[in-house]
């Protein structure tokens, strides 16, 4: 049996940085296995318990404000890690990454593997470009991506 | 903390994308001498971003606007864009726009009720308390939202941000045969959606008025979501014929300027203060319920919207709303049972110069567009006025009265802590755009 393998880019393009994880969801199109799903969400918790109903394996890859920032570095969270941040402090979604996964273990619907990459970001005033910080660590998160991909594969394999 | 002899409280700033707000509460003595709601607003920057595009890109450019309502910002652009070049799109095409609508009616309220408001009512502190005590509440409120969202994928062509929308129509109609699993899906989500009216309205209310004049839009025979000219229920006027408006004159109805207390500009209607939304729909489209929804409200404990019967309640909004979920249901199941594919997937809309505006009933109020075209489609102005804008001054009142209800009553003195909660409960009960970053309001309350 094939792994199900779920690549969630969270974020909104139209607000700068905050669009970087679409962009390397976007950046991972032809790298990864077919199907691999690859999606792009608000991050809205319904919507993203929707996208990972099923699914073995989850990447979520998000934008992460921090203060003080450094724009471009890279953090691997693990859902404890992601669960333990409060909303405001681990994301810049509505109803952050960790209340939505918080939700999903009360409600028995996390998958049994999910790891969350995310770049800390600079700017997420409205408009269409990612920063120039961003931009230069952007391959760098979208080789974190596809080695977690590669992983749920071969981890599959082996079983 | 203290701060030359004024106290501040400061909760948590970070913003949320969507929204950022932030609330100051002056308080003098036992007295709230200022509230003051602070909101985002990303249209006005959408206004600046549209100028010089093409007439065929609003529709898909405003549908960022709002990750929750991105069907309410499409049909408004498309009505005004439609409207400046003197087409009229009818027949199954305005259906299918009435179904994508009901959809994200059904995600948006389901949403709020389920994942924001009703923690507010059974003491928890948000969702995922709640999902602790009461799972199969919180289930049935994602499936219902599910039912919602599968609405606008089939017909939006995408969860999020629906690209299958232009002006005209679609880019694609489904087939009757396509849309049968959405029947079926609906059917389910009847019975949540009245099991949830039910859930709601068992919930304890504070006593709370309020007066503001209800604006929405009015359209007889049917609750208007995506139709209808807009009328205003004078404060007080309950039962009697609402007032009409012609969408033509809605700027010079509705004024942005600046109030005493605030430096934001606030929107007043005929100069007074308004509120749009569900209290305002229920009130001027009540009459017109499906009889499925209009039993629900009255067991509820609505009253009967054809008797003259409104909600000022601000609290029992959450009830209003549910209804209006089995109304959305009930609407879509009507439309998909009647669905026959029309010939065309869209109308064509050749560029005039010209101006044009629309309007509809985004699930927390009143949404206008209106846009300035050339000859051949080049948009010179655009203008957004969305719901949250127009209900920031109800909304300030509300926050007013609840504390000064507080204030006035019996108990020990409220500390900053139980202020806050009581403004955000008081702010979330209108769903404002920022509702979802409630967590995150940044609320100060300045004691003198």
């Amino acid at each position: 049996m094939s792994a199900r393998v779920v690549v969630i880019g969270v974020g909104n393009p139209l607000r700068g940085d905050d669009g970087v994880g679409p962009a390397a969801v976007e950046a991972l199109r032809g790298r990864v296995p077919d199907g691999t799903v690859l999606a792009v969400s608000d991050g809205e918790p319904a919507r993203m318990l929707d996208l990972w109903r099923g699914a073995d394996t989850v990447v979520v890859v998000e934008a992460l404000r921090a203060r003080p920032s450094r724009p471009g570095q890279l953090h691997t969270l693990t859902v404890a890690d992601a669960a333990a941040r409060t909303a405001g402090a681990a994301s810049t979604h509505a109803l952050g990454l960790g209340e939505c996964l918080a939700l999903a273990e009360a409600l028995d619907q996390l998958p049994s593997s999910l790891v969350v990459h995310a770049m800390e970001v600079a700017d997420v005033e409205l408009g269409a470009r990612l920063s120039e910080a961003v931009r230069s660590a952007l391959p760098g998160l979208a080789d974190r991506v596809a080695a977690s991909v590669r992983q749920a594969y071969e981890r599959n394999h082996e079983r | 903390m203290n701060h030359r002899g004024t106290r501040f409280l400061r909760l948590d700033v970070l913003a949320r994308v969507e929204g950022e707000a932030a609330l100051h509460l002056r308080v003098e003595g036992d007295t709230v001498a200022e509230t003051r709601l602070r909101i985002y607003e990303p249209p006005r920057f959408f206004e600046a971003f549209l100028t010089g595009r093409g007439h065929t890109e609003p529709p898909d450019i405003t549908a960022r606007i709002c990750g929750i309502c991105p069907v309410a910002y499409q049909m408004s652009a498309c009505q005004a864009i439609e409207n400046a070049c003197g087409v009229t799109v009818d027949g199954p095409l305005a259906q299918l726009r009435r179904l994508l609508y009901c959809g994200e009616w059904i995600e948006s309220h389901t949403l709020h009720i389920y994942l924001l408001h009703a923690p507010d009512f059974l003491g928890r502190a948000d969702v995922v308390e709640l999902a602790r005590d009461q799972r199969a509440a919180v289930e049935r409120g994602l499936r219902l939202k599910q039912a919602g969202n599968a609405i606008v994928e089939q017909l939006g062509g995408r969860p999020i941000h629906p690209v299958n929308v232009r002006i005209g129509g679609f880019y694609r109609t489904p087939t009757p045969d396509e849309l049968r699993p959405l029947a079926e899906r609906l059917r389910q989500a009847r019975d949540d959606a009245l099991e949830t009216v039910r859930w709601v309205a068992a919930f304890d209310f504070p006593d709370a008025v309020c007066d503001h004049d209800l604006f929405a839009l009015r359209d007889p025979g049917r609750y208007a979501v995506d139709t209808g000219t807009p009328a205003v229920m004078a404060a007080g006027d309950n039962g009697r014929a609402p007032r009409p408006i012609l969408l033509s004159d809605f700027e010079q109805h509705v004024r942005e300027g600046q109030v005493p207390h605030s430096t934001a500009l606030t929107a007043t209607l005929d100069g007074r203060r308004y509120l749009t939304g569900p209290l305002a729909r229920y009130a001027i489209n009540g009459q017109w319920l499906h009889p499925v929804a209009a039993e629900a409200a009255g067991e509820a404990g609505l009253g009967d919207p054809a008797a003259g019967a409104i909600c000022d309640n601000p609290f029992r909004s959450i009830v209003v709303r549910a209804v209006e979920v089995v109304q959305a249901v009930e609407e879509a199941l009507r439309i998909i049972d009647g669905y026959e594919r029309p010939p065309r997937p869209a109308v064509e809309v050749p560029p005039r110069r010209g101006a044009g505006v629309g309007a509809t009933e985004a699930p927390r109020g009143l949404l206008y567009h209106r846009y300035a075209l050339t000859e051949d489609g080049t948009l010179t102005e655009a203008r957004i006025v969305p719901p949250t804008a127009q209900n920031q001054t109800a909304i300030e009142e509300d926050v007013r009265r609840a504390v000064q209800a507080r204030l006035d009553g019996p108990g020990p003195a409220a500390d900053d802590e139980e202020l806050t909660r009581l403004c955000e409960r008081a702010i979330r009960n209108h769903d404002p755009c920022i509702s979802c970053a409630a967590h995150f309001l940044d609320v100060t309350v300045e004691r003198a």
